[in-house]
């Protein structure tokens, strides 16, 4: 057995969950809950089991010996490891506050994650290392950093569902932040779908980028279907915000408390801050000093981590220092994960750098 | 007039610690360096005009270019303006530390006092219960939960019983300015290293000795001592082109004297005298051929190797044989197309090859190409082998070369950052206070306890208590 039909039948676990976790939460069968939860976790197992598979086969391939072997070393394996913390992060959550209702919240993210992978070009190969890779820092800074995006995704989300059931007026601030942020992801990703069916192109995802992205929309060469494009984005963000309230009242099912999501927020972000700041920022000026002789060259990748924990120590000096609690913090907390989406992908995809190796 | 200038200084203080301060210098550090990733920095401006006239189109990118490099925009992290961002930023760190620490101070130096039922029930947490038995027979079993929950408990004897009182971790709450403390150290090992160490390079061909490096085209900056370049290779993955492994064999030498030889690859640098050189870059001398020498071993088909070393244009005779051979082209990145065409596709020696005319008996007899990766071209049709370990004295070593005296500083503040973290974020500082009251031959157990952080442990090991102690009295009855 390889670690690609591990990785397969994870992928269908995800997706299968998916599907009982929202039943659960339209129906509230327990049955189909406890259903739900088993196969999350035998998913889980079988992701684990084919991260470790792929750990041997990258030492057996490259002879570097395991500790600098970890399947960590392009966007297809970054992705796997990020999905894998996702759900570890959900199954601890859903064990201790005995709630299955996130499961139809973060099950989909997994599957969309592992679809995308599918979808796009991103190459499953594995690559050899280029040398710059090939240090003991590689572990500890790539995990690290991954658990620490990990448990930001989880902080957002539950910060997302947190806003979604605290506005109740359609003129709210808060209200516009979490229609407008849900709108813009929408609309990016339907457009993004609509550019893969319509060229059918399986290239790597930098190309894809540059040469294709919006390309079936926004920036189509067509002028009336440019204004068509922009005309759907525009009803879809407001029937967005006109029918948001529905999705409240879905919320409101979970059987979630507000001071729940609230400390679910904060807590992800108490551990997420302090691994980010020393596997992340630290591990990784440390490795820079060793490889390139400098800790610290402002490079995009570095600038936009900077960024990023900026904002959660605002998020944290805010909430500890000023009490703030409520909508205000968890807009922080989902602005936060923009960032983080940023530093992950946006800044490899999109800008150039000497991370420039992680678009493979 | 005394009274009104302390109220500036009051005033420029209370701005200084103000979070609505930090927030700008947050929010202008952060906008700054988004279009500092937009750009690039140090980069040629028809580049960055090309990265405009993207984002604003072409009739706006000239002028929007010449106004961000007005305001230092393409090298924007040595700005003086984004330097003075980040000092800011220290400074802000400084005063909201200070402003605060007298006040954490005394929380932490505070000694605990008993405090009534009605102040015990004002705490965050309280829990409440009434039990069988006087308060002296749960004395000792208060005692030793407190106990296993790692407090070390005072007593103290009230009216009708008596209260237990303890805190733990009192200094967690120095955590946060350890953090801050190392943010700062890492600063100023950051500007010691900046202000006493330079960088530089140097790009040091095989087989030659330096004893200076560049820091800019112009400056040059003398080492002290000699370094020499003995060799540099490349290993790359199976026959393809992509490099696995880049090495230079350095050695340095004092007053002509070697102290120390070591091989150097992109993870594992060279440091001497407090100087580090690392693996970089590598590249081809221009018009290097002629410097070059060819590393052979050759054979005949019966005979022992014989090592030879030839340059460009020499003849060489394969021992035991009356086969010579001469070398007439060369090139670092040798290809064939399927119709036997051959070119060089890169300047780099990604494929040496050598194309050697053989004769036999002063008679030309044929050509080949021999290639340092294939080892199947080495052997000729009669057996012979000509084996091609290297080109030697083509390529250079492209060296970063570093001294950085607040190197240590800075690591000093990671590790400081590493046990502040940790303190500020998974210690806390505990408190609690239990009272015994005896009520009609029962006691009333009253808790009150307030934790800074994690407040749900220690809850949960309270209430681990609590059930524990009534599920006693249940057996009891």
């Amino acid at each position: 057995m390889n670690s690609a039909v591990f990785f397969g039948l994870s992928t269908m676990a995800y997706i299968f969950a998916m599907i009982l976790y929202i039943t659960y939460l339209a129906f509230r069968k327990q049955e189909v809950g406890i259903l739900a939860t088993t196969i999350t976790i035998a998913g889980f197992i079988s992701q684990t089991s084919a991260i470790f598979l792929r750990w041997g086969e990258f030492a057996d391939l490259s002879g570097m010996g395991i500790l600098k072997s970890a399947p960590l070393t392009n966007l297809y394996e970054s992705l796997v490891f990020f999905v894998w913390c996702l759900i570890l992060g959900y199954l601890i959550i859903e064990f201790k506050f005995k709630n299955r209702s996130f499961g139809a919240f973060v099950t989909p993210i997994a599957s969309l994650m592992l679809a995308f992978i599918d979808l796009t070009g991103v190459s499953k190969e594995i690559q050899p290392l280029v040398p710059a890779l090939k240090s003991n820092w590689l572990l500890a800074h790539v995990t690290m950093s991954f658990f620490a995006y990990a448990t930001f995704a989880l902080s957002c989300s539950t910060g997302l569902m947190y806003l979604i059931l605290t506005s109740k007026k359609r003129n709210e601030g808060s209200y516009f932040f979490w229609t407008i942020t849900f709108g813009i992801s929408f609309v990016v990703l339907v457009a993004m779908g609509i550019d893969l069916l319509a060229f059918k192109v399986a290239v790597k995802p930098d190309v894809f980028i540059q040469s294709y992205l919006f390309k079936a929309s926004f920036l189509n060469p067509s002028t009336t279907i440019k204004i068509i494009s922009w005309v759907m984005a525009f009803t879809t963000g407001i029937l967005i915000w006109r029918y948001g309230l529905l999705l409240n009242s879905i919320v409101r099912k979970f059987n979630v408390t507000v001071e729940m999501l609230d400390e679910i927020t904060y807590k992800s972000i108490a551990i997420g801050f302090p691994v980010f700041t020393l596997g992340g920022l630290i591990f990784g000026a440390i490795w820079a000093d060793q490889a390139w002789g400098v800790y610290w060259s402002w490079d995009p990748k570095e600038t936009w981590s900077l960024i990023t924990w900026f904002i959660y120590a605002f998020y944290l000096h805010g909430r500890l220092l000023k009490g703030w609690r409520g909508k205000k913090i968890a807009i922080v907390a989902v602005v936060g994960f923009v960032a983080v989406m940023f530093t992950y992908l946006g800044v490899n995809l999109l800008l150039s750098g000497l991370h420039a190796y992680g678009s493979g | 007039m005394e009274h009104e200038k302390k109220t500036i200084v009051d005033k420029i203080w209370d701005l200084c610690v103000s979070i609505k301060f930090a927030i700008v210098l947050f929010v202008l550090i952060s906008v700054t360096s988004i279009v500092g990733t937009v750009l690039e920095q140090k980069g040629e401006p028809s580049d960055n005009i090309q990265i405009l006239s993207k984002l604003f189109g072409e009739s706006l990118a000239p002028h929007l270019y010449a106004v961000s490099e007005k305001l230092g925009f393409t090298d924007m992290y040595h700005s003086w303006w984004f330097t003075a961002f980040l000092m800011l930023f220290s400074l802000n760190l400084v005063l909201c530390s200070l402003d605060r620490l007298p006040k954490i101070w005394r929380l932490i130096k505070e000694p605990m006092k008993p405090m009534n039922v009605e102040q015990l029930r004002k705490l965050s947490i309280q829990r409440e219960i009434t039990i069988k038995g006087k308060p002296d027979t749960l004395k000792n079993e208060i005692k030793g939960f407190l106990k296993l929950m790692h407090l070390n408990c005072a007593e103290t004897v009230g009216d009708n019983g008596y209260q237990f009182y303890s805190q733990k971790g009192r200094y967690s709450r120095l955590g946060v300015y350890i953090t801050h403390l190392s943010i700062l150290i890492i600063l100023v090992g950051a500007i010691i290293g900046v202000r006493f160490g330079f960088k530089g390079y140097l790009n040091l061909p095989e087989g030659e000795t330096s004893s200076m490096v560049f820091k800019s085209e112009e400056q040059e900056f003398p080492l002290g001592f000699d370094i020499r370049c003995e060799t540099f290779q490349v290993d790359f993955y199976g026959n393809s082109d992509m490099p696995q492994e880049y090495r230079s064999w350095l050695t340095i030498l004092k007053d002509g004297k070697e102290v120390l030889k070591k091989s150097i690859t992109v993870n594992d640098p060279l440091t001497f005298n407090g100087i580090t050189f690392y693996q970089s870059s590598y590249g081809m001398i221009p018009n290097g051929l002629e410097r070059g020498v060819f590393l052979f071993n050759v054979a005949s088909a019966q005979s022992e190797k014989t090592v030879l070393n030839l340059r460009y244009g020499d003849t060489f005779q394969i021992p035991n044989t009356s086969i010579t051979g001469k070398i007439i082209n060369f090139s670092p990145a040798f290809k064939m197309d399927e119709h036997g065409h051959t070119s060089t596709y890169a300047n780099q020696m990604n494929n040496p090859a050598v194309l050697i005319d053989f004769s036999e008996d002063g008679k030309y007899k044929f050509s080949g190409w021999i290639l340092k990766r294939y080892p199947g071209t080495w052997i000729l049709p009669e057996g012979q082998r000509v084996e091609f370990n290297d080109y030697w004295g083509v390529e250079f070593t492209g060296l970063q070369v570093r001294k950085d005296p607040g190197r240590w500083v800075v690591y000093i503040g990671f590790f400081l950052i590493a046990i502040g973290l940790f303190i500020a974020f998974f210690t806390s500082h505990r408190k609690i206070w239990v009272t015994l009251v005896e009520e009609k031959n029962n006691t009333r157990v009253i808790v009150g306890a307030t934790a800074n952080k994690n407040k749900s442990v220690f809850e949960r090991k309270i209430d681990k208590m609590i059930s524990f102690l009534s599920k006693k009295q249940e057996g009891g009855k």
